[in-house]
């Protein structure tokens, strides 16, 4: 997929991520902000790269302002700001129920 | 050297000092010390204009050890207006040895910066202060004592104070002072008791100035070298900030509605069982469900201890608790009534929580409720550093209190990303050998050791885990956090209630 | 899963903290909105905060519902499929008028079970009723759907329908919810009340699920957590009731035992609905 307009995703609240997510010209540029940046920030990193790379995009900008946020948080934030950036008529692939 | 919760206490900055080896004290005798004293001539004023010319009678010189109190907690000026003018004169290389410190002293941080402070005794640090220490702006490490701790180090002499600069809401120009009359009143005084009767020169600084004698005489005439008066020494709003607000916080509730089952099932609710519960939303909802048990169960409690709030007032004038030992006051209501309720009792620190006196008032608790920043697999508490290891709370009187029949930890299972229930806790501040139940709103853990618990708080409708599944469960909640990097500085030493260490605090890496 | 549901929390769809912690607490079910509590800004990004929480967090035996947004909203279509895709327990339809809106719903919650591989009539239904058209039709949305639990009264939009407000006896309520409790029933299906939004009333708050317990309900929609222990103390059987309870399914142990068609206990015949309310009297005792 490709990251076509800038778009932001949750809130500053506790318990939630803010995303700003953008287009790049080459790779992947992440920034952390966060509330547990020595618990949990290199683990935030890997966890947005590979939400990323699951959704085959290989060049974004990315400023997360984390507040403590739980992983299905962080994902959920993620994938609502790709959708929101990747352009129009873009539907969420909701899979199989495994 | 390896202590007995398992703390490497490097033998560098170790000292003199014994490494923790259990809550059992094996201190046989002690000698305490006197302090040095002035006699007063027959005609002499105590009256001094300010806090500048006062620091000219007393000699005060570089390297000495200067105290102060915080019964004005998070309302106090006195440290920071009393530091200034010594800065200005030029002093250095002084110990400061505060009852505590809160988040309006970061001023300190600069006098640190300066020189003027060079070693400091404490029971918390926080906010920019605590920050600036855990990145390893003191040369010498901090010292880290408990309530108890610290009057048994002012009586044994391992605090020597020089000159004591005392904040009093009120007090006669002889020097009869109490915290219950005056323009800014803070109740109790009892932590200030210690230094009043153990430093060698005691200034008291004060507002509002009464005819002699006044009483009550919390400190008495006869220690006290200095008066000064001030336009303000405190805000008295500032004693509850943070303290005394009732939660409406649905996870608080539910923390403190299993601590009263905790109780209320225990075999330790009944006519003349005592309690102290500390601060902060839980613990006041703690205080009220109590209250409200007691009362439906015709249950009277013989004292309460600690800290004091506005809900064990009004227990008291309910007579649901005969007796309230007031060593502090939480709450500006609290501080009132010390004055007015005759069975509202002020004690020292001493007589609250020291090991190494004839019987402190923790000996005869029954239940006691505290709070947590960390709890770790073998029950040890850390309430002083944050979980990203940076000094962030207080002991207060955490260990003191916690060889009660019954400690209770009443803490949230996670805090936001962060897991409380942990494999290791970053500071050691309360062994878990005095641990018995962890409080968390899925459920409760307890100490193993404690077989009667166990088997009493069995099939009553609390769920119990073991503390491994708590541990467990958070980490499900959270993911595993990456252990902290510390460099080997030493920042801080933490002492435990009879002088031994009990942990070490690391500079934060950054 | 118990059998019981007398407390539905509601959750707001975007709200993290809330999200995560709604497991601690003692309700029968949740109910997670994306509806009147998410901005219309909002809906793609509650929607996929909801489904990632229902397949990560554990929120243990609970009931897990989710309130949709409408199909005419925009939305409804992916909050189905999102839901399904996350094997939600519940589907809640909000402002139901007819007993067609609850068809044309489980005409697309079926698609999408075969779209997505879950088994075709595994999703269950619950209907909002909140005016005044859906509660002259309670009994026909009562019995549109094999997959509804239960209807609903959602006050909030009723009472701006009818022309008035809610009021501390909920007079103006006593139609709809005699409606759906009688819809209810004939049905065999579930009733459940509205929120009560003033936290701070707690006398007032008791005093509505006295009175809707008196009326038969099922159970509430709360919106916090202090309002659960209230409401179970309430619906909590009487030591009377209880013991009743158990020597209902005593009698009928013994009858089976003795192969004895006729099951009587003091003289007066068991039969089914009452060995039903025995059951659930238990139960709930067993719960509270």
């Amino acid at each position: 997929m490709e990251i076509i307009n800038q778009s932001t995703s949750g809130t500053l609240e506790s318990s939630d991520i803010q995303i700003i997510l953008g287009p790049n010209k080459q790779g992947i540029d992440i920034d952390i902000r966060s509330s547990v940046q020595k618990q949990f920030g290199e683990h935030i990193d890997m966890l947005i790269r590979k939400i990323l790379s699951d959704k085959m995009i290989e060049n974004a900008k990315v400023l997360a302002v984390d507040n403590g946020a739980l992983d299905c948080t962080i994902q959920a934030r993620m994938e609502t700001a790709i959708y929101r950036s990747i352009g129009e008529n873009q539907r969420v692939d909701w899979g199989v129920v495994e | 050297m390896i202590n007995r919760v398992k703390r490497e206490i490097p033998e560098e900055v170790r000292g003199n000092n014994k490494v923790f080896t259990g809550v059992h004290t094996d201190c046989k005798v002690v000698q305490r010390t006197a302090p040095k004293v002035r006699p007063i001539k027959l005609d002499e004023e105590k009256w001094v204009a300010s806090i500048e010319e006062v620091i000219d009678k007393l000699n005060l010189s570089d390297g000495m050890t200067i105290s102060f109190h915080h019964h004005f907690r998070e309302g106090d000026y006195i440290i920071n207006l009393v530091m200034e003018a010594i800065a200005k004169k030029g002093i250095k290389n002084l110990t400061i040895a505060p009852s505590s410190l809160t988040n309006v002293h970061a001023p300190l941080v600069h006098h640190i910066k300066t020189g003027v402070i060079t070693n400091m005794t404490t029971s918390g640090l926080r906010g920019e202060l605590g920050e600036a220490i855990s990145n390893g702006i003191m040369k010498e490490p901090v010292r880290l004592r408990s309530h108890g701790g610290r009057a048994r180090a002012i009586e044994s002499g391992d605090i020597k104070i020089d000159v004591a600069f005392l904040g009093v809401p009120s007090t006669d120009l002889y020097g009869n002072a109490n915290g219950v009359k005056g323009k800014t009143i803070c109740g109790s005084l009892g932590y200030a008791q210690m230094d009043a009767k153990y430093a060698d020169q005691v200034v008291l600084l004060t507002d509002t100035i009464l005819p002699y004698p006044n009483t009550p005489i919390s400190i008495a005439q006869t220690d006290v070298d200095y008066i000064v008066e001030l336009d303000k020494i405190g805000d008295s709003d500032g004693i509850g900030i943070g303290a005394t607000r009732f939660t409406t916080n649905p996870k608080e509730l539910q923390i403190a509605e299993l601590v009263k089952e905790v109780i209320t099932k225990s075999v330790y609710f009944k006519n003349g069982f005592s309690f102290q519960t500390g601060t902060g939303g839980a613990a006041l909802a703690v205080t009220r469900f109590l209250a409200e048990e007691m009362k439906s169960n015709n249950i009277k409690a013989s004292f309460a201890l600690g800290g004091i709030t506005k809900p064990m007032l009004t227990m008291l004038e309910e007579n649901l608790v005969d007796t309230i030992l007031d060593v502090q006051d939480f709450d500006k209501e609290a501080a009132i009534s010390l004055g007015k309720q005759e069975r509202q009792i002020e004690i020292s620190a001493s007589y609250y929580a020291d090991p190494h006196n004839k019987g402190a008032a923790v000996n005869q608790l029954d239940v006691v409720i505290l709070s947590a920043l960390e709890v770790d697999k073998d029950f040890n508490v850390n309430v002083m550093t944050g979980s990203d290891g940076v000094l962030r709370g207080a002991i207060g009187g955490h260990c003191d209190a916690a060889n009660a029949k019954m400690t209770i930890i009443s803490a949230p299972l996670v805090r936001g990303r962060i897991p409380t229930i942990v494999d290791r806790v970053n500071t050691v501040i309360t062994p878990g050998e005095s641990v018995d139940v962890i409080v968390t709103e899925i459920g409760i853990a307890i100490n193993p050791k404690r077989r009667d618990l166990i088997a009493s708080l069995s099939d009553q409708g609390i769920p119990i885990y073991t503390i491994d599944a708590l541990q467990e469960k958070a980490y499900g909640i959270t993911g595993k956090p990456k252990p902290i990097e510390y460099e080997d500085k030493v920042v801080a030493l933490v002492e435990y209630r009879d002088g031994t260490l009990i942990d070490k605090v690391l500079q934060v890496k950054q | 899963m118990t059998n019981l549901r007398r407390t539905m929390m509601f959750v707001p769809g975007n709200h993290p903290a809330m999200i995560r912690d709604a497991s601690i607490y003692a309700s029968d079910s949740i109910m997670f909105d994306l509806e009147d509590a998410v901005s219309p800004f909002e809906k793609d990004s509650a929607r996929l905060l909801v489904y990632h929480a229902l397949k990560n967090v554990d929120y243990g035996e609970k009931e897990l519902i989710v309130r949709i947004n409408s199909l005419n909203s925009g939305f409804g279509f992916d909050d189905i499929e999102a839901m399904i895709a996350a094997q939600v327990d519940v589907i809640r339809l909000p402002k139901t008028e007819t007993a067609q809106d609850v068809k044309d719903v489980e005409e697309v919650i079926e698609s999408y079970e075969r779209k997505l591989g879950r088994e075709v009539g595994s999703t269950k239904m619950m209907a909002a009723i909140e005016c005044a058209k859906g509660t002259l039709n309670a009994l026909e949305i009562a019995k549109s759907s094999k997959r509804l639990i239960g209807i609903a009264l959602g006050a909030e939009d009723y009472v701006t329908n009818m022309k008035t407000r809610r009021y501390p006896d909920g007079n103006e309520l006593l139609f709809a919810r005699s409606m759906i409790i009688h819809a209810a029933r004939s049905v065999g299906i579930m009733a459940f009340d509205t929120i009560y939004t003033d936290l701070d009333n707690v006398e007032g708050f008791k005093a509505e699920v006295e009175l809707i317990h008196q009326l038969g309900f099922d159970g509430k929609s709360i919106i916090n957590p202090r309002q659960i222990k209230i409401v179970n103390e309430i619906y909590r059987p009487t030591k009377k009731e209880i013991s009743h309870a158990l020597d209902v399914i005593k009698a009928i142990e013994e009858a089976n035992e003795k192969k004895s068609g006729v099951i009587a206990l003091n003289g007066k015949m068991i039969d089914k609905p009452i060995v039903e309310r025995a059951k659930y009297v238990l139960s709930l005792a067993n719960h509270s």
